[in-house]
């Protein structure tokens, strides 16, 4: 039997203005178990903490039951007093009698009735409560960047700077990311690159860095500090090592016409390439869709002019193995498709272009080596159009779009502005907005500086309609403001397309058990409080992968991110939750169904013998809970044919007798 | 006379991730639900087992109503998935025994949802008060 000491908390009148706490106390007095039973003004504070140690100290108690605020407000404050004073913690149960009870029923009669029964409940659960102590798992110092943008450089850099190693796994040849195909970065119109590439290289010449490029996670197995991660380094047919990146192959490949990716396709590449001049590695690439040598057999024109040797025709696709403790996931963005957009005539017009084209065209290292031309003919345009918004913001019903607003196409679309009329003086620059939302630092300024200084035509308004006619495009749009229709003649208009993730994002999510909202973006643990923490314990997130971010916000989140993982790392022994499932081996059947309803793949099966009355050894089947893997759902307690799995902390007898306290 | 105004006895499953939390939000706003809903905190809705049910009607509950978080969003990825199952099939058969489907429900409240979770209870209560008490499946020999 236990030996149950009960502390009612006024918390001041929170609870004692609708509950009478006096009564409650002195009703729990004669519960099975209880002995001990007082209220006091604040349990929480010093005094009632040291009332509760003095109280198991004297009375010897085995259990204590708190009727104070919610459990998620001061369940672990309690359990630690009850530790403090040599009881174990779990031997702590909390009768929510404010969130629950006094703060949403009005009166004294009905509260204290209802405080009591809520008392009794604890109480009946406490009854059945065993000390429980958390294990303990190690922790392998070691941390796996998925994604190599500016978010994983960031994140990589700041980890190894505490002195972790880490494995960087891109999927592109080259690490780098979106910010890598951008000229210019708002609000202080920095080069993009002159600031990503050092920080490349910072990357490439850090000790305690590995870059796993043209590479891709295929599985993840294990928890927080010890997850086993499985990456496949794409065969790229040039031995890394060798290569010098010198480029002649690059030159001499003789299949020109493949389209550069890294460009958009806005102009071509060799089927041999190293995607640009900066790139980390720098390494070439054989594209094996376009090369010759490896769909027939024939041509062997890199190799020749290799003079390292580097070319190898037979590399195979090779999986390798790592061990990690933490995970962060900074997979990024991509714009959305612009097939569904029929009326912007994305399909119909070379001169219809993203932003993100608008970018290599401007960039100095693009396709048109900085000069503003169109695609279509290389002529400079005179006039051009940006649309915003063009997938953002859609409504729910419309399948085109996405619902929330991109955020940083406002801001992109006014440096773009600002920057042809800088360069050009003699364009005429339109741009049609829902509303301009820009609260960044600097950020404001820099859109008034677009329209104030550079003369930027901003129009409150969407376009309708873009039709190509002659090697003019014809916009036809509404002007909100002034309530008229327009039609503007332009030679080139600029779609600000959406973002979305990674396509890779959702089967990883999948791989890390890490959730994700309704348009793929990471969840985070918190949305407050807990902002780079994915729900899945030892995975963090990094940069756009979680939501739309502009580059200062997803360094700052990659900085967070890192910072996270360095306090993990920095362990050499995690405490793991010890309500976890157990198996009662002697009324296990071995029949998998709880294993195969576990979300965490933590109940694997055993071979165990077992002496039988007539004194003969049985082998059996039965299942076997690792601790450190199992959260305590409970589902595998539900599906157990032969009640042999219980939950710890939420066992079946204790639920039950709640149940029937509360029915009494 | 008596039997009328006796007032329903409901037991209300929330998980601690959303639905408890939701309650506890329910409190910090303080919008008022009945008195009646007495909740017991498990970790997931998955944790519920179908006996959890069958013992509270037994016990002389006349409702019984099981919170989680909203689907895709369970903490353990898929508990909120098993419960929904589960329940269409226990609350199916428990119909066909005789306790109404109105006084049994899934209801998928998350941590922000406190008025949710108050307009839940408010509404599931007075749909289980205007059933009346349930006899059905209670067990005499667990009363005193």
């Amino acid at each position: 039997m236990q030996r149950i000491g009960v502390f009612v908390c006024w918390c001041g009148s929170n609870i004692a203005g609708t509950v009478d706490v006096q009564a409650v106390a002195e009703a729990l007095k004669t519960e099975p178990g209880v002995v001990f039973s007082t209220n006091y003004q604040y349990m929480c504070s010093q005094a009632g903490q040291d009332i509760m140690k003095q109280a198991i100290k004297e009375h010897n108690l085995t259990g204590v039951v708190v009727c104070s605020c919610s459990p998620r407000m001061h369940e672990t404050t309690f359990r630690k007093t009850a530790a403090a004073a040599g009881l174990n913690p779990y031997m702590v149960e909390i009768a929510n009698i404010r969130e629950q009870c006094s703060w949403v029923h009005k009166d004294m009669p009905t509260g204290t009735e209802k405080a009591i029964i809520l008392g009794k409940a604890a109480i009946a659960k406490v009854n059945l409560n065993t000390p429980l102590t958390p294990g303990e798992s190690p922790v392998t110092k070691r941390a796996l960047v998925i994604g190599g943008g500016i978010a994983g450089i960031q994140t990589a850099l700041d980890i190894a700077d505490a002195g972790f190693e880490v494995d960087i796994v891109e999927k592109k040849p080259t690490i780098g990311g979106k910010m890598a195909q951008i000229d210019k970065t708002f609000p202080t119109l920095d080069c993009a690159a002159c600031i990503l590439t050092p920080k490349m290289v910072d990357v490439a010449q850090n000790e305690k860095i590995r870059i796993f490029s043209y590479a891709e996670v295929t599985d993840v197995k294990g928890f927080v500090g010890n997850f086993t991660a499985t990456i496949k380094k794409k065969a790229r047919y040039v031995k890394e090592d060798v290569c010098t990146g010198c480029g002649i192959c690059t030159e001499k490949c003789p299949q020109k016409k493949v389209p550069n990716e890294f460009n958009l396709g806005m102009d071509n590449r060799r089927a041999v390439y190293i995607p640009f001049a900066q790139a980390v590695p720098k390494v070439a690439t054989i594209d094996p869709d376009h090369c010759t040598m490896l769909k027939t057999g024939k041509c062997g024109v890199c190799a020749k002019v290799c003079t390292a040797g580097a070319i190898d025709y037979t590399q195979k696709d090779e999986f390798i193995e790592e061990n990690y403790g933490a995970i962060v996931v900074a997979t990024g963005y991509n714009p959305i498709s612009m097939d569904k957009f029929d009326e912007f005539a994305y399909n119909q017009s070379k001169d219809v272009i993203t932003s993100l084209e608008y970018e290599r065209l401007m960039n100095a290292a693009g396709p048109t080596a900085g000069k503003l031309l169109r695609p279509s003919d290389g002529k400079h345009p005179h006039t051009i159009v940006f649309v915003q918004c063009v997938g953002s913001r859609c409504s729910a019903c419309d399948e085109k779009g996405k619902e929330y607003c991109s955020k940083i196409c406002c801001m992109y679309t006014a440096k773009h502005a600002m920057l042809t009329r800088d360069k050009y003086p003699d364009t005429d620059v339109y741009v049609f907005y829902i509303d301009v939302r820009t609260p960044g630092k600097s950020f404001d300024e820099f859109y008034r500086r677009a329209v104030e200084d550079y003369g930027v035509h901003y129009i409150k308004g969407m376009v309708g309609k873009v039709m190509p006619e002659g090697d003019q495009l014809k916009v036809r749009a509404s002007d909100l403001l002034a309530n008229k229709q327009i039609n503007i003649d332009a030679d080139l208009v600029v779609l600000a397309a959406a973002i979305e993730p990674d396509k890779s994002a959702r089967p990883l999510a999948t791989m890390l058990t890490a959730s994700m909202d309704t348009n793929d973006f990471f969840t985070e643990a918190h949305p407050k409080l807990r902002p780079v923490e994915s729900p899945t314990a030892g995975v963090f997130l990094s940069g756009a992968c979680q939501g739309p971010r502009d580059i200062p916000e997803t360094v700052a989140q990659a900085g967070a991110a890192a910072s996270k993982v360095i306090g993990l790392l920095a362990k050499d022994k995690l405490t793991c939750n010890p309500c976890v499932a157990s198996s009662n081996e002697i009324m296990c059947n071995g029949c998998s169904s709880c294993a195969n309803v576990c979300p965490y793949g933590a109940i694997t099966y055993v071979e165990k013998e077992f002496r039988q009355p007539d004194r003969t050894t049985l082998v059996r089947r039965v299942a076997s809970v690792n601790e450190a893997v199992c959260q305590g759902c409970g589902c595998c307690t539900v599906v157990c044919p032969s009640g042999a799995m219980d939950l710890k902390g939420f066992a079946n007898n204790q639920i039950m007798s709640e149940v029937d306290a509360i029915c009494k | 006379m008596q039997i009328e105004n006796k007032k329903p006895l409901i037991v209300a499953f929330c998980c601690n991730w959303c639905s408890y939390a939701g309650a506890d939000l329910a409190g910090n706003n303080r919008l008022n639900y009945p008195a009646e809903v007495k909740i017991i905190r498990v970790p997931c809705s998955c944790r519920v087992n179908p006996m959890f049910i069958l013992r509270a009607f037994q016990r002389g509950a006349d409702g019984v109503i099981l919170c989680g978080c909203h689907p895709g969003d369970c903490h353990y990825t898929s508990g909120n998935y098993y419960t929904r199952r589960r329940m269409a099939l226990l609350f199916s058969m428990l119909d066909y025994l005789g306790i109404e489907r109105d006084r049994t429900r899934v209801e998928w409240v998350s941590a922000a949802e406190g008025a949710k979770f108050a307009a839940t209870m408010n509404d599931f209560v007075e749909k289980v008060t205007a059933l009346g008490e349930n006899k059905r499946l209670e067990d005499l020999r667990c009363k005193k």
